[in-house]
């Protein structure tokens, strides 16, 4: 065992974990943060995505010790004083869920994608969504709520 | 009206968990002195088990226990069972093998469950099942459902002879066959109906959890019907007493039918918990999905289509091999058989359909229901056949579909369903100017002259939903009645608590079934809690699958707002000191007929619970109704879906420019959320054309067994919907709804497949399409046209 630490949602954090334990069990077994969900096991669904360092990264293909001394953000850590994240607001408003377990990682990867993308339009959008999986929505009111963030975040 | 009320795009109540990571999966669920439970599963599709050792393995470090069939089979467990039992042509019921939890001498599929290994941590569980020494007896595999009832191919179970569990028969043999042979032209056709892995994105997970204090158990589980799962687990299986069992399906990450079944995983961690007095927690990883939960469709059919020379239909027969896997998983008899062939006269007014379909058992994961259940095979069928006459009479598509509409209703079909209401014509008109189907030659010339093939597919579809009247199901095989049951509960302050017997697993009924609650009594949305998926709260419940959770469950909740209504009038009468029938409640508050006097909701709630004055034999204190809503007939939902698509012929790649669907769903409660679910439906629809293929190989190794193998549906697979709706009220069901969960995924393959053979000039290609497919495709066109 070792002991691993970082930043999770702002605060310092510190946990035992083994060398072969992955950063989304450590999040959800070590912090109980279970709003990082895992669906698959080959790093394609993407419903584990959480932010490092500012980055978009599937938390199920990362060593929690990769993570030590970084700065996590995970879908608890988006709202601020019970203000939702406009990405959190435009999934809301424009139907971008239904059974809500690819969600989280979907919303932290719009925001990256928004973020870091120039110019989104719905090609883009649909393009940048690829390592995201959803079996709900037909990813059209994903796309929509992508872009409406967007507008709203570049306002 | 209220912007709460039906009708309105009012945004989901349950969303706010889901956005902050709040919502609770059974995974996120821990117990106190929880230990893990992981599945030593057949690496063989076909063999006998010798010896299992598991020396090794229960000395690995952390392992608590480990369980094999002859613990399970000591305890006097009974199998999992078939809840729907179907019958062959000659009377005789489906013949089945036993369905053991965990494998006793024969293992019958790759994902066959042997051991059950339970430690303190998933990882040393998953260690230690590498420990547990196997001595298996490899046998020769029947994985393929073409050719699984030669004689001389290897059996499943010994029970089925020639792995047969049935051959159904459905309509009128006589006068198809005279249709048949009187007919001006008969079109044929062969073609398979590829199976699919329905892949909900979160994983099936349970924690079985054991009170010895007082007998009870918990099990939490990612199921569409908990009250089933109990009634099987106790009934059935017998794990435990119906009443010291308490079943929970918390938040369920989407289902699509393979959260209906009752399989191993649950029902072993529930029994154990007992065995080693600890909860069990068991979560499958995708690779596990991929094996072990129910597949969908699997078909290969062969069928006839008998015409007059101006098209009409005159007659239908249908022979179909349906895939059972190697066990009847929970529904499987049904699917193939009364979900299937009592569809198979479409929109049409058919004289004469006659089905045949063999039922049968391969060495491959159960196949069960997977969202549209029969309905996308029966679809797939008719709108492929009907569009292949049309192009073999020089007809226009949507021309031999118009031709043959049904118009009159209620209609009887050659198949059992009785059509009671809808509007073809007007769903068909609707798509085709969404589409701008006059300006398709225009636009196929444009596609040309950039080197593209664009082609053009129609589906004209129908589905039976609202399943199901519960004397109907009974005749034809269930085991089950499909009513469904309802509480409404108001307490003193006047808040509503709704307790239902469906179950939401991404289908938003905490906001839709609150929306009808606001609509009839006219408490703020605010004020209503739909609770679900618990049967220790909730009374009784057959669950959601079949489109059925608006037009039987909110048929439920209506018929108890009823009594609901009808006692508040009561109690307001006598506190108003007026007649019953002078009381009207409109937007929250009772007033008398012709009078100013009122009184609000929450001062009629608090009195129905003070009491104070109630004549005693007349009115009874409290406000707490219940309700089962039986369904006086299936319901049929209808529509078309236009698919417009283009084709790189140098690279066989599909692109789907342009998809209009127009459904008939009767009443819409909301219409955002029946919106994402033709969504949802069609990608799925899309996905079974042009990606998804479930594919064991000869010896029955699952080859397609993970997202790098599997192609789901992404994103950038998908085209920008266009949707449209007409509507008929359903004259079935007091909310004159009919359903929509499925609808996309039934409407949507035949269009897609219509199109791609549209624009490569060809008359059929498997599904799913993919490039490889349609690059052969068109070499093949190429070196004949040569």
């Amino acid at each position: 065992m070792s002991v691993v630490s970082m930043t999770v949602n702002g605060k310092p954090v510190t946990g035992e974990v083994e060398g072969r334990t992955l950063l989304v069990d450590f999040l959800r077994n070590n912090l109980s943060l279970t709003g990082t969900h895992v669906g698959c096991d080959t790093s394609q669904c993407g419903a584990c995505v959480v932010h490092v360092d500012g980055k978009a990264v599937k938390s199920c293909t990362t060593l929690a010790l990769q993570a030590e001394g970084a700065a996590v953000t995970t879908i608890e850590g988006l709202a601020k004083d019970g203000d939702l994240h406009p990405v959190q607001k435009a999934f809301k408003e424009n139907h971008g869920l239904q059974c809500g377990f690819c969600t989280p990682g979907m919303i932290m990867t719009a925001i990256d994608m928004i973020e870091r993308v120039p110019n989104l339009n719905e090609e883009k959008v649909r393009a940048e969504l690829e390592g995201n999986i959803c079996r709900c929505t037909g990813y059209h009111n994903i796309v929509k709520s992508v872009l409406a963030a967007a507008e709203e975040m570049q306002r | 009206m209220s912007e709460t009320g039906i009708g309105k795009a009012v945004r989901r109540k349950e969303d706010q968990r889901f956005i902050t990571g709040k919502g609770r999966y059974t995974d996120d669920i821990n117990r106190p002195g929880q230990c893990h439970a992981y599945f030593l599963r057949s690496p063989h599709a076909h063999a006998r088990i010798r010896k299992v050792d598991l020396t090794v393995a229960k000395s690995a470090p952390g392992v608590v226990a480990i369980f094999t069939g002859s613990d399970v089979e000591k305890d006097g467990l009974g199998g999992l069972i078939c809840g729907w039992t179907v019958h062959s042509k000659d009377g005789s019921p489906m013949k089945q093998g036993a369905h053991p939890i965990l494998a006793l001498d024969t293992v019958r599929y790759v994902g066959d469950h042997v051991a059950m290994v339970i430690a303190e941590t998933y990882l040393q569980a998953k260690s230690a099942a590498e420990l547990i020494e196997v001595d298996y007896e490899v046998l020769e595999a029947a994985p393929n459902v073409a050719t699984a009832q030669a004689f001389d191919a290897p059996q499943v179970h010994k029970e089925a002879p020639n792995n047969t569990s049935f051959d159904w028969e459905l309509g009128n043999k006589a006068e198809t066959e005279a249709a048949l042979k009187a007919a001006d032209r008969v079109v044929t056709l062969d073609l398979t109906n590829n199976r699919l892995i329905p892949n909900a994105m979160e994983p099936r997970a349970a924690i079985g959890d054991y009170n010895s204090g007082t007998g009870e158990y918990t099990l939490w589980t990612t199921s569409q019907n908990p009250h089933v799962a109990r009634l099987v687990l106790s009934a059935f299986v017998g794990v435990a007493p119906e009443h010291k069992l308490r079943v929970i399906a918390p938040d369920v990450g989407g289902g699509f039918g393979s959260k209906i079944f009752i399989y191993a995983e649950e029902t072993a961690c529930t029994w154990a918990s007992a065995k080693i007095n600890r909860p069990i927690k068991w979560v499958a990883d995708r690779s596990e999905a991929f094996l072990s939960d129910a597949h969908g469709r699997d078909h290969v059919s062969h069928a006839e289509l008998a015409l007059a020379a101006d098209g009409t239909f005159l007659g239908l027969h249908v022979k179909t091999k349906a895939n059972l896997g190697a066990y009847l998983s929970t529904f499987s008899a049904s699917v193939p058989t009364y979900l299937y062939g009592t569809l198979l006269s479409g929109q049409y007014a058919f004289p004469a359909v006659y089905v045949e379909v063999d039922g049968i058992f391969t060495h491959t994961a159960p196949v069960d229901a997977y969202r549209g259940a029969g309905r996308p095979e029966a679809t797939y069928l008719i709108e492929r056949i009907v569009e292949i006459a049309a192009r073999e009479l020089g007809q226009d598509p949507v021309e031999i579909r118009r031709k043959n509409f049904v118009r009159t209703f209620p209609h009887q079909t050659p198949v059992i369903m009785n059509y009671d209401i809808g509007d073809y014509d007007a769903a068909l008109n609707k798509a085709l100017a969404l589409i701008d189907y006059p300006g398709f030659p225009a636009r196929k010339a444009e596609a040309l002259s950039r080197g593209m093939r664009r082609g053009i597919g129609f589906s004209t579809y129908i589905e039976a939903c609202g399943l199901a009247p519960s004397a109907a199901v009974g005749s034809l095989g269930a085991g089950v009645g499909l009513w469904e049951s309802a509480e409404v509960q108001v307490a003193p302050t006047g808040k509503v608590e709704v307790f239902t017997g469906s179950h939401s697993h991404g289908q938003g009924h905490e906001t839709t079934f609150a929306q009808l609650v606001c609509e009839r009594l006219g408490v703020p949305f605010e004020d209503v809690e739909i609770i679900h998926g618990d049967t220790g709260r909730v009374q009784f419940g057959m669950g959601t699958y079949g489109s059925r959770s608006g037009a039987v469950g909110m048929s439920a909740i209506s018929q108890a707002l009823d009594k609901i209504e009808a006692k508040a009038k009561k109690i307001a009468a006598h506190l108003m000191e007026a007649a019953t029938e002078d009381i009207q409640l409109k937007d929250g508050v009772f007033t008398i007929a012709g009078t100013d006097k009122t009184l609000p909701w929450a001062e009629l709630t608090l009195a129905a619970y003070t009491a104070h004055g109630f004549p005693r034999g007349e009115i009874e204190p409290g406000l707490k109704e219940n309700a089962f809503y039986d369904p006086l007939n299936f319901t049929f939902p209808s529509g078309c879906h236009i698919c417009e698509v283009e084709i790189d012929p140098e690279t066989g790649t599909t692109k789907i420019v342009n998809f209009v669907a127009v459904d008939d769903f009767g009443v819409i409660i909301n219409p955002m959320i029946v919106e994402g679910q033709v969504h949802g439906g069609i990608a799925q629809g899309i996905g079974q054309a042009l990606l998804e293929a479930c594919h064991y190989d000869e010896t029955g190794q699952l080859i397609t067994g993970s997202f790098m193998d599997y192609c789901m549906p992404r994103a950038d697979d998908m085209p920008d919907f266009k949707l449209g709706f007409t509507q008929t009220d359903c004259p079935s069901n007091p909310m004159g709804m009919k359903g929509c969960g499925e609808a996309g995924a039934i409407a949507s393959p035949p269009a897609v497949i219509n199109a791609v053979t549209d624009a490569l000039g060809i008359r059929e290609i498997d599904m799913p399409a993919t490039p490889a497919r349609i690059w052969s495709a068109l070499a093949a066109h190429s070196i004949a046209a040569d």
